[in-house]
């Protein structure tokens, strides 16, 4: 089976959850959604989450798939998922349309606040996400959102957070950017954004053409693992039969 | 106990301009949308809106009617940005005051339980606290050291929200899938006014919803408004679902000020709820 980059990425997504224990996957967007519940299907079993409606769901429900058909195991109307944030049981996937090597985000609009050249989705539940659990990023095209600086921080980085209390900023941590070249993180002593590992194919000069800031390296960089032939069968059968991951591609 | 009905232009009668007003719902969920119509047409002017916003907020910015936005988003839901919003934030049209979606839940708990506040570290190192002059930050009282946002209390002079269920004497029933906080936006306003879909002898409440839907009481309701199909285009489950290509066609005015115009006389300007409602039908039937 010849393996494509949708399913590189979902499985480099999903790697963003190893560990995290029985808490709320919340992702948001095809590609998040497949992600969260690949991991769930295979090394992450403990995880829950949503229909993205009001119900906490079991099963490996298709994307698309009809939910109703699903088992319940929790309500999780939006007040609760908001409780649930803030109690700290939440790792949230996020797009971002700008992000910087700080890990700044903005989807809320480009240009001036006040009176936007594009406005863009708004702050939505970004300030709240970042500050008290783990969250993700997924950027389908790094060479546009990877920039040097960002017209509205929708989610503080690493830096704006260093000015707050330490009381005020234990729960804050940017697990992973997973993009179409490569993932990363900020595993560095002055949390930069960090090359975890490359795509299979892409080189560091090529992720590196793909940002206006420069990528952090420590040590060799890895290449992103392949999904196995389980992870594959999960995805294209199970998970996202009809395929609608792929259109974040094009 | 006494009945609180009354009509869609009855409920206008009791607004001012210049008020700050609250709307119930959620993006394009269950939105009081006749009542939303009867204000447009109306001549209140200048209002404060504090909504999580959906078409209700489109359609007042797009006629002129907001002088003041606190929102948490506002957004059709199936179209993730509302389209005639995004023209008024770029025309600079409004005043805004964004929060985080969490935080806006907690503004409304604060005016519900007549606080000045509740904190949160949603917000910190953030857009929501540079560009929001409204927004100010508290430092714990207690030996942590912790710095909170200070969301105030969204205290509003009036509320308008839309239940599945509603008795006459003002308690509301939900029988979807999510309450939303309506629950607080009916104690955090002056005057809340509450359309259903239908008005219902109260014993009749628990043959539809469990006593868990039952989640607003008549000590915070003015007045009941009947309105079957009131949260039309927007969704209302089990009732009905959002009107999908309604919807489309509502956002595509966003691309063209003569087609708002035409939707504007051909649907929202109609002068009863019950004319949309027919108008509806012929829609359907074609």
């Amino acid at each position: 089976m010849t393996v494509t980059l949708d399913e590189i990425c979902v499985v480099a997504l999903a790697e963003a959850f190893r560990g995290d224990g029985e808490l709320l996957c919340n992702p948001m967007g095809p590609v998040p959604v497949i992600a969260g519940r690949l991991a769930r299907a295979t090394f992450a079993p403990d995880l829950m989450l949503t229909d993205t409606i009001a119900f906490a769901i079991e099963g490996n429900l298709a994307l698309g798939g009809d939910p109703s058909t699903a088992v319940i195991e929790a309500y999780m109307p939006f007040r609760s998922v908001f409780d649930q944030a803030w109690s700290g049981k939440r790792h949230v996937v996020m797009g971002a349309s700008q992000i910087d090597q700080h890990g700044n985000q903005n989807f809320a609009a480009i240009g001036p606040y006040r009176k936007p050249k594009a406005q863009l989705l708004g702050l939505r539940g970004a300030p709240g996400n970042l500050i008290n659990h783990p969250t993700s990023y997924w950027i389908p095209n790094q060479a546009r959102a990877f920039s040097a600086t960002v017209d509205v921080v929708s989610a503080p980085g690493y830096d704006r957070i260093a000015q707050l209390p330490e009381a005020s900023r234990r729960h804050f941590e940017i697990r992973r950017v997973v993009t179409d070249l490569g993932a990363y993180d900020f595993e560095t002593e002055d949390r930069r954004m960090r090359v975890r590992s490359l795509h299979p194919g892409v080189t560091l000069e090529q992720a590196q053409e793909a940002s206006a800031f420069e990528l952090a390296v420590t040590g060799d960089v890895e290449e992103s693992r392949l999904p196995s032939d389980e992870e594959l069968r999960l995805i294209r059968e199970v998970l996202d039969p009809g395929g609608v991951r792929k259109a974040e591609f094009r | 106990m006494s009945d609180k009905q009354m009509t869609e232009e009855e409920v206008v009668g009791e607004l001012r301009s210049g008020m700050t007003l609250g709307i119930g719902g959620w993006g394009s969920r269950r939105k009081p949308m006749s009542l939303v119509r009867a204000i447009l047409r109306s001549d209140l002017s200048d209002l404060d809106i504090v909504s999580y916003g959906g078409p209700d907020v489109g359609i007042l910015c797009a006629a002129g009617k907001v002088r003041k936005l606190t929102y948490g988003f506002v957004s059709l839901d199936s179209i993730p940005l509302e389209p005639h919003f995004r023209l008024t934030r770029q025309a600079g049209a409004i005043e805004v005051s964004e929060l985080d979606e969490g935080a806006f839940y907690l503004g409304l708990m604060a005016a519900a339980h007549r606080v000045p506040f509740y904190p949160t570290r949603a917000g910190l190192g953030t857009a929501m606290m540079s560009e929001n002059p409204d927004l100010k930050t508290v430092k714990s009282p207690y030996d942590d050291d912790e710095e909170l946002v200070a969301v105030p209390a969204f205290r509003m002079d009036a509320v308008i929200l839309h239940m599945n269920r509603a008795d006459a004497a003002g308690n509301g029933q939900f029988l979807g899938p999510d309450l939303y906080f309506d629950d607080l936006f009916a104690m955090a306003g002056d005057k809340t006014f509450m359309s259903a879909e239908q008005v219902v002898p109260t014993e009749q409440f628990l043959s539809e919803g469990s006593v868990h839907t039952l989640r607003i009481p008549r000590t915070h309701v003015d007045g009941v408004i009947q309105a079957p199909g009131g949260a039309h285009f927007t969704e209302c489950p089990p009732d009905y679902q959002r009107d999908e290509a309604f919807q489309s066609e509502y956002a595509a005015t966003a691309r063209d000020p003569e087609a708002w115009e035409q939707f504007r006389r051909d649907w929202l300007e109609l002068e009863s709820h019950d004319d949309y409602v027919e108008k509806l039908k012929e829609r359907s039937q074609k």
